[in-house]
């Protein structure tokens, strides 16, 4: 059985102009400890998408299930990381914002310390567990919120476009982390993205989208080694093929 | 530049300001174009503080009126901080209270005085209820902004991370507005220290250093009006500047909230 299933999932955004579908009859499996991006340009509902696994938004038709389980609203199996680095808290350093979600499931303080320092030597920032976010650079927030997400021990990592706001070279840093912290880690992600190189050197598996209405329109299983090699021929075929899929 | 030479500048450029102003009062007292009754010197002015602080007269007034906007403060606050959060969470709540605070909000407080007096008689009473009224619509309002100021994005992450109600309430919403509910303290004690030596001039009936000033006036001391209303100037300069300043370096200025001035 797949870990997370989607079954004939259909968002409906009623707008004054009339009703606009944003995701329409998207039916998919991802299975445990698989990496899987949504790929498409904006528009084609893959935030939606991800919003709907996450539980933020109710889906029109059809449902989404976790280990067999339909999703009715967020819960403590999934950690969620956003595009916004103002998404830690402002008021907490670091290390404050990694326990918050200990902090909500009751952990003791020493323990919830403990596993938080954990975390943020995951994402290599053990050395700035008492930084407030604004003392920190944009990847290093967005470490953090990494961090913090995994810090109460999910089973599924959702990821909407977290490294899209950072400059080319931090990127290709923070994908590289992320590729070692799922490798250590074996959550199983999902992974929202425009970028396609991103979705080649990430992935295990890759839906592409395509927009008015949103659905799957391939669905490519990436067999590259890893680590990848985003300047060998197959990493750009594989890029290659998924532009093709992209093209109107 | 570093802080501190920073402060010393600002510290310096602050006192020439009051030095200038001083000089020029006191140019105008010496010219005797005024009787020196009604304008007195500085010297004088400042020996008649200085013998007031001795003997501790003033600062036993200064005690009242500060147990008076605190007691008035505390209460407005006790009142404004959870009404206008949840004016900011809940529609009914808002649709409710703000048609009301914006009728009452345009009436001065101490025209509240002599119905307070009537219904409460002279006293504590009335110069706490008015410095509560004068504190409790701006605690109100910047509260009720600050919730509506909170980030979405935070309310949405602390959900994911399973905060129900009350942990939103007191770990997110509470911080997040923290830059609006500071301002609010500030303006609030502001209105009430205002407020305060107004109602006392009008309700009190021996202690306070609004009492004091009126009261002067009947044995036309000058000199004891200008040492109280310095009084009233240093209290509310140190309650502006090192209590609520303290409180915003110690909070949101430290956490990036807000920005300080260049």
């Amino acid at each position: 059985m797949p870990h997370i299933e989607a079954a004939n999932v259909a968002l409906i955004y009623d707008t004054p102009s009339g009703r606009v579908p944003a995701v329409e009859d998207v039916s998919f499996g991802i299975e445990t400890s698989e990496f899987l991006c949504i790929v498409g340009p904006s528009g084609c509902g893959k935030s939606s998408l991800l919003n709907i696994i996450a539980g933020f938004l109710t889906p029109t038709r059809g449902e989404i299930r976790i280990g067999g389980r339909p999703v009715t609203g967020h819960g403590l199996d999934r950690g969620v990381v956003f595009q916004d680095f103002a998404q830690l808290f402002p008021w907490r350093t670091a290390l404050g914002n990694v326990t918050f979600g200990l902090e909500m499931k009751g952990v003791g303080k020493a323990e919830r310390e403990e596993l938080a320092r954990r975390q943020l030597a995951l994402v290599k920032l053990e050395k700035f567990a008492q930084s407030y976010p604004h003392h920190l650079s944009g990847g290093m927030q967005q470490r953090v919120a990494i961090a913090r997400a995994l810090a109460y021990n999910p089973s599924v990592l959702l990821m909407d476009e977290p490294f899209a706001a950072l400059d080319a070279l931090t990127r290709d840093e923070m994908q590289r982390l992320l590729a070692d912290v799922w490798r250590e880690t074996r959550k199983t992600v999902v992974y929202v993205t425009h970028n396609v190189a991103e979705a080649v050197f990430l992935a295990d598996r890759v839906l592409v989208m395509t927009p008015h209405p949103g659905k799957v329109k391939a669905d490519v299983r990436i067999e590259l080694a890893r680590p990848r090699n985003p300047l060998s021929v197959e990493f750009l075929e594989h890029q290659k093929m998924l532009l093709h899929h992209l093209a109107p | 530049m570093s802080a501190a030479l920073d402060r010393a500048q600002s510290a310096y450029r602050g006192g020439l300001a009051l030095l200038v102003a001083a000089a020029v009062y006191e140019a105008l007292a010496r010219s005797g174009a005024f009787p020196p009754a009604l304008l007195p010197t500085l010297p004088k002015v400042a020996a008649t503080l200085v013998n007031q602080l001795l003997d501790g007269t003033i600062l036993e007034h200064a005690a009242f009126t500060l147990y008076r906007v605190l007691f008035g403060l505390a209460l407005a606050v006790a009142v404004a901080l959870p009404l206008g959060i949840l004016m900011g969470r809940l529609r009914p709540v808002e649709h409710f209270f703000l048609p009301l605070a914006s009728a009452l909000m345009p009436i001065p407080s101490l025209a509240w005085v002599p119905v307070f007096i009537l219904w409460f008689g002279l006293g504590n009473t009335v110069a706490i209820l008015v410095v509560f009224y004068a504190a409790l619509f701006p605690m109100l309002l910047n509260a009720w902004s600050g919730v509506r100021a909170v980030n979405p994005l935070w309310l949405r992450a602390a959900g994911a991370m399973g905060a129900e109600e009350h942990a939103l309430f007191w770990k997110v919403i509470i911080p997040g507005a923290s830059p609006f509910i500071i301002a609010g303290l500030r303006q609030a004690f502001l209105r009430a220290w205002i407020a305060v030596v107004g109602a006392e001039m009008l309700a009190a009936s021996d202690w306070g250093l609004g009492w004091v000033i009126f009261d002067a006036k009947e044995f036309l001391n000058a000199d004891v009006m200008l040492a109280s209303l310095a009084m009233i100037g240093l209290i509310g300069f140190v309650f502006e500047r090192l209590v609520f300043g303290s409180i915003e370096h110690a909070t949101v200025v430290r956490w990036g909230m807000v920005q300080t001035a260049r």
